[in-house]
């Protein structure tokens, strides 16, 4: 049998009571409900459609609520070719959305234009050109796994972000914003390389 | 129920069609760009075909045995008697026109646009010819056989998209 391995239950007197700073729980309730969009616009969007069903469960960090409109949604996963025709309406569909809110760039394509890079005549080359990224995942497709280590980074930068004000201005009267912080994993599965890293092959190597 | 063989009968009958193939079960008609519009008319109203499936379109240049520069294909269904119909035209440049076919299908009017913005095939009085999924600024027609592979290097002319502007 399993034994039930409480992390709070049965830990407290009954009529407990728990402080905390505003800035923790806005920071733990943003966190945990990053209701991304609906955003698929190629075949990385199967990969987040697994990041999202059970194998993988996106639900498990509270972002499994895909919303089919920008104004409900906190996070924008552009998995796909964004096309010039596209790009114009992805910053659209970008400020339609609430903030705070933030983008991931999924797949080599988003990143920096991908196989379409050189030749491809309809592919920005990147969709930072059309609205700001905040983590950016490779790969072609990502698999879920890295799509799930790029949400834990938006998960990073928005535990690492101040909401108090400097200075002693008198209460609840506007002031100037703390400067966030430096984002930390929380959780990391990034292993630090040995050393210098040796190109394997030559299409690695950087030339020109 | 007519069947296709009588279908196709009925057409060469009138004299709309120039050539006729059956492969594996699936006909197709050969009419000319002027004569297209009555015939799919014919084929909707007299013969049921109330759904058009795809409009597509073939580049032929430098293709073993052929005669014809652009081959238009529509894909026609009848959702009543479950007969399919394939509508050929041959174009040949410089005139790439054919009459549209929304008025008879709605659903012509997108699949007219792609191949507009493709190939550079214009549709008469379709209502909104604009290119469909390449940028407005686009010159050329990319599915062309004569588009260099490498692109004409219209990128480099299109509106820069910067962070900044909105």
């Amino acid at each position: 049998m399993i034994q039930p391995q409480p992390w709070i239950e049965g830990r407290l007197p009954a009529d407990s009571v728990i402080t905390t700073t505003v800035e923790q729980a806005i920071n733990w309730a943003r966190q945990s409900s990053i209701w991304p969009m609906t955003f698929g616009l190629a075949c990385c969007a199967i990969e987040m459609m697994s990041a999202g069903a059970s194998r993988y469960d996106m639900d498990r960090f509270g972002a499994g609520a895909f919303r089919a409109t920008p104004r409900q949604a906190d996070l924008m996963i552009v998995a796909g070719t964004v096309t010039y025709k596209m790009a114009s309406r992805v910053r659209r569909l970008y400020h339609m959305m609430p903030d705070p809110k933030f983008v991931i760039a999924m797949g080599a394509c988003t990143v920096g234009g991908g196989p379409y890079f050189k030749w491809g005549y309809h592919v920005v080359k990147g969709v930072d050109l059309v609205v700001p990224v905040d983590v950016y995942v490779p790969g072609c497709p990502p698999r879920p796994e890295a799509l799930l280590e790029g949400l834990m980074r938006i998960q990073d930068k928005i535990k690492a972000h101040r909401i108090g004000k400097t200075g002693d201005a008198a209460w609840f009267k506007p002031g100037e914003k703390v400067e966030d912080r430096l984002p930390l994993p929380h959780h990391t599965g990034h292993v630090a390389a040995p050393g210098p890293q040796q190109a394997r092959t030559d299409h690695q190597k950087i030339k020109g | 129920m007519a069947t296709i063989a009588e279908i196709v009968e009925a057409l060469e009958e009138s004299g709309d069609v120039v050539a006729t193939s059956t492969f594996r079960g699936d006909t197709r008609v050969v009419v000319l760009p002027e004569r297209l519009a009555p015939v799919a008319r014919r084929l909707q109203v007299e013969f049921g075909f109330d759904m058009l499936i795809d409009v597509t379109c073939v580049d032929y240049l430098q293709y073993p045995g052929a005669r014809d520069r652009f081959g238009l294909v529509y894909s026609l269904f009848s959702t009543e008697s479950n007969q399919r119909l394939w509508l050929r035209v041959f174009l040949n440049e410089p005139d790439l026109e054919v009459d549209s076919l929304v008025p008879l299908w709605e659903s012509a009017n997108w699949m007219e646009r792609e191949v507009y913005d493709l190939f550079g095939i214009r549709f008469r009085r379709h209502p909104d010819l604009r290119r469909i999924l390449l940028p407005e600024a686009f010159t050329s027609h990319p599915l062309r056989k004569d588009y260099p592979l490498q692109g004409r290097g219209e990128r480099h002319h299109l509106p820069v998209i910067e962070r900044g502007e909105s």
